[in-house]
């Protein structure tokens, strides 16, 4: 009976502790050591160079401007997406009175529920593509084509959305709010109708009116979905490839125009891994990101420690 | 006991509300601000997202003259060869490709992902802490971090642009998270049923499939939609390791990828038409399964989130 449970415990496992170990975890390790190298990824053949790398990284003003960009996103992505899903939430499960003055959602929020969170199951890709043409940089666009009919944009001029150092990553960011509202309205729905009616009924006899309730209960009662969804919102604006490298101009490859003004860390790594040929380089902008994203997700939970409140 | 303690915390709520409310003016203009408000600002959200995709689907019919002229000119050519076309500008290719992917990874993901979470959470051996933190650890890196020795790992096993390669990665890189939610659930199943089956004469891994497994079900379904949306929408790990690697190789892109090379070809090419017709064909599975399992999708994705 033992021997056989060992063998079964080994047996099962095996192969996806193998899988995870040559795919995943060697590479891991194997990053640190490439990063200490000149290795340029077309042979076998490279030299130890130490922390060379890394101290041409701190010179690289490429790569120092993409680590600026990635903070940018990782404050405001998180904030305008939370905010607004929070808003989304309460309206369609606490907004609505019913006469009994009891608690629901307000009128159709099934429907809103629905067609909110459908950007989610398209792929970033996709909404690349669609992006890149309501940002078309003629009349074509629809952003622009609104915009003239508004009168707010020139028609023999209109605005080059991806191509206007000051604007090019918000109009980034758009398109990721756009993306995850959704997403998040329906996980903090989820956490909302977790929370008794009666706390609600209660605060209503107290009289206390629709903003009270959301700052007073819903709020502190969904602190931890709000932090849950911090953490995902960072590892996304962390990343931001498939946006950048697709919709920006091509300065050699993988986006990050115009001169650079949208580019970001995991776009300036590909560009040197791929388009460069500098694999250890790469690898010391790889090793960058994960201690950037180690501290980020440590003072974000220390930042956002509170007292559990049970229910 | 509960019932009695219901019943009078229910009565007293609506009578004073309704009659008396604290301060009827007060209460009811603050709503008709708020309504008119919120309302608006849902319904504006709401067209936000339905009428750019109406928009781009819409454009797919145009001309191209017609895409580069004004946003709002309606189709004129409402010809469905433009998807004929789209289909065999690679969107076909591009859309088996992924289906042959996940056709083996997302079982292969969920089979291997359950069997190390079944074996962790519930034997108790040597070491098992330490390969459950080996395996929920690789959460927290980015995946860039081991991108460059991923891709000579590949090549060196000879698998760049293969879909067994592509295969075998996606499901090393759901390992984590399909370990870490499973776990957490084979953790809640009654020991009793275990014992009774092992009792009955099951072996370990007759247990496993026929007792364990269909009782884990509704976490099979959560983790089984959030690794499939996960590989389908894939996009890096197919940018580096699926690229034609000599000038006989076939190109072998995912739709994702494909997507993104043909709006780079079309943007040459200016055969616009042809990339939203692309596009709306990649969209249209996507949006006929969520319409119909719209509630699994969500409490699925929601729950895959909030473990």
């Amino acid at each position: 009976m033992r021997k056989g449970q060992h063998r079964f415990v080994a047996g099962f496992l095996f192969v996806p502790v193998a899988l995870y170990l040559i795919f995943v975890i060697w590479p891991y390790i194997q990053t640190f050591g490439y990063s200490l190298t000149d290795w340029k990824g077309q042979s076998q053949t490279f030299k130890f160079v130490g922390l060379d790398n890394y101290k041409a990284l701190f010179d690289d003003d490429v790569f120092m401007q993409a680590i600026w960009h990635n903070i940018l996103f990782l404050i405001f992505i998180p904030a305008i997406t939370i905010l607004l899903a929070l808003f989304f939430a309460f309206m369609l499960n606490a907004g609505g009175r019913s006469r009994a003055g009891g608690v629901s959602g307000v009128a159709g929020s099934s429907f809103y529920k629905i067609v909110y969170f459908f950007p989610q199951v398209l792929s970033l890709a996709i909404v690349a593509v669609l992006f890149n043409a309501v940002y078309r940089s003629d009349g074509g666009g629809l952003l622009n084509g609104v915009l003239i009919k508004l009168g707010l944009v020139d028609a023999q001029n209109p605005m080059e959305w991806l191509n206007e150092p000051k604007l090019v990553l918000w109009m980034l960011m758009i398109a990721v709010v756009w993306h995850g509202v959704g997403f998040y309205l329906v996980l903090f729905s989820a956490a909302m109708q977790s929370i008794p009616k009666d706390i609600y009924e209660a605060a209503l006899i107290d009289g206390a009116g629709r903003n009270q309730s959301f700052f007073r209960i819903t709020l502190p009662l969904l602190w931890e979905s709000v932090q849950t969804a911090w953490v995902y919102l960072g590892i996304v604006a962390m990343d931001m490839f498939v946006l950048v490298s697709s919709m920006t101009q091509n300065m050699g490859a993988y986006g990050g125009g115009p001169d650079h003004k949208s580019d970001v860390m995991s776009t300036v790594m590909m560009r040197n891994f791929q388009y460069f040929g500098k694999s250890g380089y790469a690898c010391a902008m790889g090793v960058v990101m994960l201690l950037l994203t180690l501290v980020l997700s440590v003072v974000m939970l220390r930042a956002t420690r509170r007292d559990r409140v049970e229910f | 006991m509960s019932a009695p303690i219901k019943e009078t915390a229910d009565a007293p709520v609506r009578r004073p509300v309704a009659k008396t409310p604290a301060r009827p003016g007060d209460e009811r203009s603050e709503g008709v601000v708020l309504n008119v408000f919120s309302h608006g600002f849902l319904a504006l959200w709401a067209l936000l997202i339905i009428l750019p995709l109406l928009w781009l689907v819409l454009s797919s019919f145009k001309t191209d003259g017609q895409i580069g002229g004004s946003a709002f000119g309606w189709p004129q050519n409402w010809s469905l060869d433009v998807f004929g076309r789209a289909w065999d500008k690679g969107i076909g290719d591009y859309f088996l490709n992924t289906v042959i992917v996940l056709v083996f990874s997302v079982p292969l993901t969920m089979l291997f992902g359950s069997m190390a979470a079944y074996v962790l959470a519930r034997y108790e051996f040597w070491g098992n802490r330490f390969l459950y933190y080996f395996f929920v650890a690789g959460a927290m890196f980015p995946v860039f971090l081991a991108l460059v020795p991923l891709f000579f790992m590949v090549k060196r096993l000879d698998m760049l642009n293969t879909y067994q390669g592509l295969i075998l990665v996606y499901v090393a890189y759901s390992m984590p998270f399909t370990v870490f939610f499973m776990h957490a659930f084979f953790r809640t199943l009654p020991t009793a049923v275990f014992e009774a089956a092992i009792l009955d004469g099951a072996s370990h891994s007759r247990t496993f499939f026929q007792v364990m497994l269909p009782m884990a079900k509704p976490g099979l379904v959560s983790v089984g939609i959030f690794n499939t949306l996960g590989q389908w929408n894939q996009f890096i790990l197919p940018t580096v390791l699926m690229q034609p690697q000599s000038g006989d190789d076939p190109e072998r892109y995912v739709l994702t990828q494909g997507l993104i090379q043909l709006q780079q070809q079309q943007g040459y090419a200016s055969d616009l038409p042809v990339l939203f017709a692309g596009v709306t064909i990649a969209m249209i599975p996507m949006l006929v399964v969520y319409l119909s399992f719209q509630r699994q999708v969500q409490a699925g994705l929601t729950s895959a989130t909030l473990k």
